[in-house]
Formats: C-alpha cells, structure tokens, sequence
C-alpha cells in the first residue's frame, strides 16, 4: 500500500470512528470523572496521534479500543500537569476498571442516556441542557450549536465550558434517574434530542452531511431512549413525530430545491414504510394511556398525512388535538397553527382574528410563521394590499433560501 | 464529596410564632439531624444567631480592615444555619436538601466543598 493510499485509509476509519462512536467515548471516558471537558480533550488529542500514526502503521483492528488507551494517557498527562495527584490516582483506577473491558469495541458500555440525563440536569441551566447534549453525545461544535439556538458562537462556548465546570465541580452523577424523577427528567432529555432532529431538518436537501448525520442521529439517540425505557410514552411520541417529518423528507423540496407546503406535497413521494412505523410506534405510545406534548404532534402529523393521503377532510379531529395541545404548552406557535385549522372550519375571517389577537405576543413579532399565517389568510378575504405588506415582513424574516423564494412567490402572485 | 447546605429563611417568621410552633419547629430540626448522622453522611451542623448580631469586616478606604455593624447583605432572608454533609453526588446532597425542613420556610442553597 503506498502512503497516499494508507493516509486517506487512516482519515477515513478515523472520520468513520468519530461519527459512529464519539458520544460513547465521552460518554466512556467522562462517566466516572464527570470531567467532560477533559474527556473531550483528550479524546481530541487521541484523535489527533490517530491521524499521525495510522497512515504509518496502518489502522489499529480495534480502533475505538486504540483511542480509549490514548485517551486515558493524555488524561494521566493532564491530571499530572494539574498535580492533583490523590485525585488523579482514583480518577485513572475507576477508568482502569472500564478500559480492560473495553479492548472489545462491542463491550465498550454505552453510556450515553446516563450522560445525556447529567447534561439535562436539573442543576444545570435549562437553556444549555440541549446545547451541551448536542456538543457532548453529537460531537456538534459550539459555532453550529449557536447559529441553531440564535446565540453567537463564543456566547455559546462560554454557556457550554461554565456547564461543563458545573458538572465536574458540583459533582453531577452519571446515572439515569430513579422511576419517580424520571418523567421530569426525560422531558428534558427529549427536548434536547428534538432541538438535534431540528437542526438537521433545516438542510431538507440533505446536501450538508454534518446536517443529515443529525437527524439520523437524533432518530438513533430516540430509538436508544426507547430501547432503555421501553414504557415511557413521550419518547414514543418523539420517535413517531420525528418520523412522520422524516417520512417527507423527499417531498419537501422540488427537483430545483424549491419549498413545497404540506398540502401541496407528492404525497407519492413520502415514504410508506416509515410512516406505518411512525403510525405503530404512535399507537404503542397511546396504549400506555399517559399523554403528553410529543404524543399529540405526532397525532396531529398522523391527521394531516391522512387527510392529504386520502382528501378525507378532517380538520375538526386537527382542531381538537391543536386545543388539547395548546393547553398543555401555551405555546403562541401552537396558537398560530390552530388559528390556521380554525380557518379551514369556520373560515379566513374567523381564523385572521385569532392571529390578530395572537399579535400581543411580543415574541410573535420576530417569528416568520406568524406573519405569513397573516398574510395567507389576508389574501384569502380578499385584503391583497394588507397581505402583500405581511409577506413582506415574512420574506424580511425568514432565513431559508428556499422558504424566502416561496414567500416571494406567493407575494408577486398577489399582484397579477 | 462534601456539600454546604445553607438555610436561608425569613427570621422575623421564627419570632411570630407561637412557643408549640417553635418547638415543633426545633423538633423537626433535631429529627432531620438525626436521620443525617443515622444515615453517616452528617460533618456538622449550626444554628446561627440572628443577622441583628452580625458584624462584617471589609477593606475601608484607606487600605485598612474596616468594621461595620450589620450584616453583609440585607435580603428578605437570612443565613440561619448550615449542615456539612458527605454524599456520593449532587444528587444525594439534593435529596438531602429537600428534606431539610428550612425548605418548608424558606430556601436550602446546596454548594459543593472546593476539595482540593
């Protein structure tokens, strides 16, 4: 094999390691010494000795294996470097105690769920709880979490070292909670796992891999949950809801990559199998007669994939679930959607006054939704100047290319 | 790991209550303590005078220590005690804290112990 050849072989086992294992190695590594900074670090750097060695002694047969070992030396070094002995003594017997198992990549304990339940501690903020999951389970860097939450990429690194030092320094276990806490404690945990599906929704075209990875990623940290908690029914709910969304995911976009609404959508393009897995994992979900936020949206995609699949019209049964849903999160973003259902029953006018009066919601005025939910139902009572103004502050906000063109479309439309 | 839980509540409840309030009050403190050394997580425990007897020291203007009658914060409520507890996690200590009884009156602030 000559160098170049064994050099790209060495990039691509390592690119392929951090992707299929990187959360189990932090999580691994950070487990017994809740130093999830320093688990980092040096998984980082043993990365790093990966891509000088391999090409030059070829690609170890258990490279997860291979880099625990590196790992745990950088991590002596580190805890030398600090002289804390006594501590340093401890820290490497109870990861000792792990890595022997581990020289088998399949025995390495995954340890993910307990390291997401210390990220969604209650202890730590809430705001960060998903943002450190997405960096310490995804390997995400705080420049992409920070676009994806809104918040500048150094404000973000700031909020996820401060974490990270909370966790270690107040002592934070690794340990999925007793039964009585676990409902609260989920909750949080599935947020986060959403807010990593979302972020990976936004690139529909799939054209980013780091994205697309997302969302297969968020689908496998759900399905992790579920194999761990089997009767937990929000997290049933979260996986069907994520595929529902997943099951369009090649009718969002036209050929040219432009958007195409719900209600215009191929629905020969969505994919049969996952919806009928989304349905099942929904109907399991239901079974266990304990509902909850995630367990009434993917209800309401699985009565809008019925109602565009069929032409049935059911938009009462929506209606319901939008009012159940609205009442268990007050959210004005529920409010516009069930607005929009109220217009399909009782028409543009009735639905264009839910909105307006939505409007006293301050948060509601930098939120695209809300003002192209106007402008539609505007257009439908006929009101095409005041319309053609609300798409403008719609088209003003959005920050997909895709959506922008669309609401563009829509707005030149008014106009011929 | 060792953790401070410090008791924080509203003293001038402690005085508007009645002598019966008060000793069952104390009653619950004792039995609290209790089970914290039965359960062999207890360090230590106090009861603080109230803030009227306080005095802080602080850096004065010309450099030199200065002494001020009062307390170094004046807030709704007081540090009034702590317990020094030993525990495995943050999660212990926290089971430990909601069980205080000052949760019933006020707030328990859980800080770990800068251990090395």
């Amino acid at each position: 094999m000559n160098s170049e050849v064994r050099s790209n072989l060495a990039h691509a086992t390592a690119e392929e390691v951090a992707r299929r294992s990187y959360g189990k190695l932090v999580a691994f590594l950070a487990a017994r010494t809740r130093d999830v900074a320093g688990a980092e670090d040096a998984l980082s750097e043993a990365f790093a000795s990966a891509l000088a060695d391999w090409p030059k002694n070829g690609c170890p047969a258990n490279p997860e294996a291979w880099l625990l070992t590196v790992a745990r030396r950088k991590t002596i070094d580190a805890l030398r470097g600090r002289q804390r002995h006594e501590r340093a003594a401890e820290e490497l017997r109870t990861m000792d105690e792990g890595l022997a198992a581990a020289q088998d990549s399949s025995k390495i304990p995954d340890q993910r769920l307990a390291l997401m339940f210390a990220c969604a501690h209650p202890a730590i903020d809430a705001g960060v709880r998903a943002p450190l999951i997405l960096q310490t389970v995804l390997g995400l860097d705080a420049k992409v979490i920070g676009s994806a939450f809104l918040i500048s990429p150094a404000a973000m690194g700031k909020r996820l070292v401060r974490a990270k030092e909370k966790i270690r320094e107040a002592g934070i276990p690794f340990v999925v909670p007793e039964r009585e806490e676990l409902p609260a404690r989920l909750d949080a945990v599935l947020d986060a796992i959403y807010a990593a599906f979302s972020e990976g929704w936004t690139d529909p075209a799939g054209t980013d891999a780091a994205r697309r990875d997302l969302t297969e990623e968020s689908l496998f940290l759900a399905r992790l949950v579920i194999e761990l908690l089997p009767d937990n029914a929000e997290a049933l709910g979260l996986l069907a809801l994520m595929l529902y969304a997943e099951s369009r995911r090649l009718a969002r976009r036209s050929k040219e990559g432009e958007y195409i609404p719900l209600a215009e959508q191929d629905t020969g393009l969505w994919d049969s199998r996952t919806i009928a897995e989304a349905e099942n994992i929904l109907k399991r979900g239901s079974q266990l007669r304990s509902p909850g936020r995630y367990q009434l949206e993917a209800a309401l995609q699985s009565a809008h994939t019925h109602r565009c699949r069929t032409g049935h019209w059911n938009w009462p049964e929506i209606l319901q679930i939008y009012d159940a849903l609205f009442e268990l999160t007050g959210s004005p973003v529920v409010a516009i959607n069930r607005a929009l259902a109220v217009a399909e029953i009782d028409g543009a006018a009735a639905g264009l006054n839910i909105l307006k009066k939505l409007g006293n919601d301050a948060r509601l005025g930098e939120y695209q939704p809300y003002w192209a939910a106007r402008a539609e139902l505007l257009v439908r009572t006929n009101a095409r100047e005041e319309a053609h103004q609300e798409y403008e502050i719609a088209i003003g906000l959005e920050r997909d290319d895709a959506v922008r063109r669309f609401l563009q479309k829509r707005q030149s439309k008014l106009n011929a | 790991m060792q953790y401070l839980l410090m008791l924080y509540a509203d003293e001038s409840g402690w005085t508007k209550m009645s002598k019966a309030e008060q000793e069952q009050g104390m009653a619950a403190y004792m039995a609290y303590t209790e089970a914290l050394k039965q359960a062999g997580v207890w360090k230590g425990s106090n009861r603080l005078q109230p803030i009227a007897t306080a005095t802080t020291v602080r850096n004065g203007a010309n450099g030199k220590a200065q002494v001020l009658d009062g307390p170094f914060a004046d807030s709704k409520e007081q540090l009034g005690g702590y317990y020094l507890i030993e525990v495995p996690d943050m999660d212990a200590a926290l089971s430990w804290a909601s069980r205080c009884p000052a949760v019933g009156h006020g707030v328990v602030e859980v800080r770990p112990i800068w251990s090395r």
